[in-house]
Formats: structure tokens, sequence, C-alpha cells
């Protein structure tokens, strides 16, 4: 039901973000989505990939910091208000969404990478309020 | 001018009798009331009965810093608490402080010697002089206070901090003279120019001390500023700064040696060195009451010149430091071992050990810098919770070393790059002549 998302520790200079994305490719892992988020010294990169185990091995075993941790993926309606009625349903059942990303969009429909303060409680919450949870197969092998 | 021409320009021999003299008190105090020493002398087969005289102070056993840690706080005062009218105290390398304590005896010398080096640096009691040494456990404010009130100066104990204020009242009330760290100098130096009031300043004299700085720092003061800028040497366990001072022909730094007896032994052997060879520098505190010292390895190395100086004194002088003889680092005046680093880390659940500290000189301030190795169960996806790590860390850092740290999180292994592992710090400050 949830989604296991790639976290990376990573310094804010040249090369790094490229050593990253070098030792996924090599090991034939695909890049679903990604979000940075940086200061001026460090960054932390979270990403939803084809095979967050392995890529968690494969890098740890290149020395970088990388863990695993669970976020909601929701699919949602292509048109307007539909973020808005997501971020109403968690603000009202008093959950804090401490990030979020897009994990795909077209022309038709998309979806969101959601993580909340408190992860069983923005399960129910969107299941209660309708929304459509993403499978995580299915959003590995996007 | 010399503050005690009967002491500073005493003959060799007469010296050497004052010097056996109290040595022979010395040891027979630290034998009757230091369990320590009493110990330390029974086990070499020694009694007080044989110390004749100055030239006997080689038999004697040495201290370390590691007794006073081992006897924190007051396993080896020689007086009842009842007696000691102050204490200081400066970090120590396992985090817990080095604390020294005086009597109100050891306060008076400790000001009639530093009144001894303010009156070497030029200064009367007709100067004024800002004290901008940080007051407190600290032994720099404190002890050039109660030296420069004991010569009669006109004393404003400024301390540490608000620069513009600082210069602001040099300006203001004429202050003729200036005590801080030499590199606080010279920030002072460039607010000053900020300001653009130097020509308006009667500022003559500074005695600076506390860390090391090299001649040629000591000139670029000198002529940036229009004074004569003096090295005053000291450390908390013997006294605090006043130990030593350079005189105007700047040829080494005088030892107040009636009270602070100096031997440079080699650091390997503990051998007695000759004039002019490099050593470890080593006190005994001829007249202190409260925490005297036989031998205190200061882990300074240096040499020592016997000869008389051309300003008339006799005490012999100190060569300005060559380094040190074992990791420990000032910054900013304050002692820090990286062992303190390592330990503080050590005590934040899920921080690597794995540090480096990179000490630099940023607008004439030191600076420190710790980098520390992120990894995995450390790290968060979240920024504002890598913030409230790096604020951790940091508190941690800054309440073991007592100055600002700053705190930068890096990638594992990235520190390896640096070659060795006992690697941990890089002092980038140059201090090269
Ligand atoms: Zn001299």
């Amino acid at each position: 039901m949830y989604l296991k998302q790639l976290i990376v520790f990573l310094e804010n200079r040249e090369g790094r973000l490229d050593n990253i994305t070098d030792i996924l490719a090599k090991n034939d892992i695909n890049i679903v989505c990604l979000s940075l988020a940086d200061t001026s010294e460090y960054g932390v990169i979270r990403m939803i990939v084809s095979d967050p185990e392995k890529a968690k091995e494969v890098l740890k075993a290149e020395g970088c910091s990388a863990r695993l941790n669970d976020v909601l993926a929701i699919n949602m309606e292509q048109k307007a208000g539909s973020l808005n009625k997501l971020t109403k349903t968690m603000t009202k059942a008093n959950i804090n969404i401490e990030y979020m990303y897009t994990l795909n969009s077209s022309k038709n429909a998309g979806s969101m990478v959601l993580k909340c303060s408190d992860i069983e409680k923005g399960y129910a919450a969107a299941k209660e309020a309708g929304f459509d949870l993403v499978d995580p197969d299915t959003a590995y092998n996007m | 001018m010399i503050w005690n021409e009967a002491r500073e320009c005493m003959s060799r021999d007469e010296m050497a009798n004052m010097q056996g003299a109290r040595l022979k008190k010395l040891v027979a105090n630290v034998y009757h009331n230091v369990e320590f020493y009493r110990k330390k002398m029974q086990a070499m087969g020694l009694e007080p009965g044989d110390i004749k005289g100055i030239e006997d102070i080689t038999k004697l056993p040495f201290t370390t810093k590691n007794d006073l840690r081992d006897n924190y706080p007051f396993g080896l005062l020689a007086v009842p608490n009842s007696q000691i009218v102050r204490v200081h105290a400066s970090s120590g390398t396992t985090g817990k402080a080095t604390v020294v304590a005086y009597t109100r005896r050891d306060i008076e010398a400790w000001q009639e010697c530093v009144a001894r080096d303010l009156v070497m640096c030029g200064i009367t009691k007709e100067d004024m002089i800002q004290v901008a040494y940080g007051y407190g456990l600290f032994t720099g404010g404190l002890g050039l206070h109660y030296g420069a009130e004991n010569l009669g100066c006109m004393t404003v104990p400024m301390s540490t901090g608000n620069t513009k204020r600082l210069v602001t009242m040099m300006e203001d009330f004429g202050v003729t003279a200036i005590a801080c760290t030499p590199s606080y100098l010279l920030h002072i130096a460039e607010v000053i120019e900020e300001m653009g009031v130097k020509d308006r300043l009667k500022l003559k004299t500074a005695i600076c001390g506390a860390e090391p700085w090299t001649e040629k720092m000591r000139l670029q003061i000198e002529e940036k500023l229009g004074i004569n800028a003096h090295d005053i040497y000291g450390l908390s366990e013997v006294c605090g700064p006043g130990v030593a001072c350079d005189c105007g022909f700047h040829k080494g730094l005088h030892v107040q040696e009636d009270h602070f007896y100096a031997e440079i032994v080699n650091k390997e052997t503990l051998d007695p060195m000759a004039d002019g060879e490099v050593g470890e520098l080593v006190f005994t505190t001829l007249t202190k009451e409260g925490l005297p010292l036989l031998r205190y390895r200061t882990k300074d190395l240096t040499s020592i010149d016997h000869s008389p100086c051309e300003c008339g004194r006799t005490t012999p002088r100190i060569s300005k430091f060559k380094g040190r003889s074992d990791d420990m680092l000032i910054i900013r005046g304050v002692n820090v071992f990286p062992s303190q680093v390592e330990t503080a880390l050590l005590e934040i659940e899920g921080v690597s050990p794995h540090y480096l500290m990179i000490v630099d000189r940023v607008n004439n301030l030191d600076t420190l810098e710790v980098q520390v190795e992120v990894d995995e169960s450390l790290f968060s996806d979240e920024i504002k919770e890598m913030e409230n790590l790096t604020k951790k860390i940091s508190a941690a850092l800054q309440s073991a070393l007592l100055i600002a740290v700053k705190v930068k999180l890096v990638e594992p292994r990235t520190l390896e790059r640096f070659e060795g592992k006992s690697k941990h710090v890089i002092d980038k400050r140059v201090l090269v002549d």
C-alpha cells in the first residue's frame, strides 16, 4: 500500500548528482521521478525507482548514504481543484504534508508522491475522501 | 622603565640562591600537603631533604595536564579550600575542565608579574588600557585586568564582542594601550580602518597573547596601527598570562623566573637541554600556594637564553614558540584538542566519529569548521530534520569546546581524501614567518 522511496544524501558540489545517476544507470535502474531538496551545502534527493531495494544496495556499495522510506502515491484528476481537494483532506485530518512531488503527469491524469507527518493517518484520510492510491508495482514500472 | 629592578635585574647567582631557597620550601610543602606529590616522590625514593638547591630540580618528578585532570577538581591543592580566593578553568582534553585555584598571595604574585610585563611593554600608570580578553573562567581577562590595576592604569574591562563599541570608546576615552589576542587585534585594526578613526586614536601599545603568532604578524600589527606590539605568554596551569613577556628589544620573552622556574627538556627523553636548543618548556611554580606544580610540562616547544638582555634585565628569555609536542590547537585563545570533538560527536546518537576540523583565519578571526560524515542512519529526507541535526551537533561541540563551531555535513568516506587515518585537523592559518 505504501511506496518505497529512495533517499540519498548529497553534498552540494559539482559531480555529486552525476555520480548517483551513473551508479543507477550502470545497474539498469530506471528513475521514475525525483525531487531534490537542497541547501547551500547539501541536499537530499528523493526518488521513485524501478527497483528500490537494489538501488539502495548498489548505492551503499558505492559508499553513498542511501536508504528507503515509505510514502504515499495518489492518483489525481487532471483538472482544476484536484490538488486543492487533496490538501483540504489532509488539513481537515490534521495531517501535515512534509513535501510532495509529481509522480506522473499526462494529458488525462496525474499522480503525486506525498510525505505525510503520519503516513497511516494520511493513507486512511485519502481513502476515506475517495482518492485512488497508486499501486507500488505500477509506480515502479511507470 | 623596570617595575621591579631588584628582581628583574638580579645577578644570576643571587637569583639561583633565591630560587634554591624557594624550591626547598616548595618541595617540603608539596611533600607534606599534596598526596599526589608525596606518593610520586616516595616512589622515586626522594625526600624533601634531597633538594638542596635549584640545581637539584632535575631530580624531581614531572607533572602533566593528565595529572591535573586525574585530580579534578581540587585534588592537587596544597591548602584548604577556605584559603582559596579565586578559581579559573580551561577546557580539558576529554570534556572535563582543567581547574586552577589561587590564594590571595597567588593573586598578588600574578598581579606583580603582569605589572612587570606591562612596564616591560612601555606602559606606565599614566596609560589607559582596554582589556579585550574574555572575562570569566578564562585567565586572560581578569589576569590582565588586575595586573593593569596593580600598575595603576586606568583600566577598561571591555572583554570581547562588540568591536565597534570598543573602537568608539578607544577614540572617546583616549585609550593608549590594549590587551587582547593578536588575531582579535588585527580584526580591531580593520574595524578602525572601516570607521576611519585611526588618526584620532591615541593608541600606542598592544600586549597580545593567548595564541601563537609570528614575528611577521607582530610587525604587521605595528605597521597597521602605528603602535608597539608585545607578546605576553602564560598558561592557566602555571598562573595565567604574565609568566613571560617580550621587552622593547623583542629578542625573546623574559620569564618571571623568581616565581616560575623554566627548564627546556628533550620531549622524548626529558633530559635537560642547553641554551639555544629547542625542546619542551617545563615550569616549576616556585611561589604558588594554592596549586603548586613541580616541573609542569607545557607541551610548548621553544628554546631559552640566559644571557643578559640589552634592556638591562637578567631574567632568561624564551623564544617564540616553535610548535606543540601534542595535538592541541589554540583557536581564538581557547585550547582545543581533536579528542574533544571526537568525544562530543560520539555522545550524539547516530553520529559517526568521522570528522575533520578545519581551522582558518577569516578577517583575522580564527574560525573552526567541523565536517561530519553523514551515514544512512543519520540523514533525513526532510531538510528541517537535517537542520535540526546540524544545530544539535553544533551546540554539542560548542558546549564542549567553548568556541563557536560551524558544522558541515558531508557524504560518507569523503573525509578519507585527506591522507592518513589520524588526519583530523587542517589548520589553514599561516603562522610561518
Ligand atoms: Zn629585554
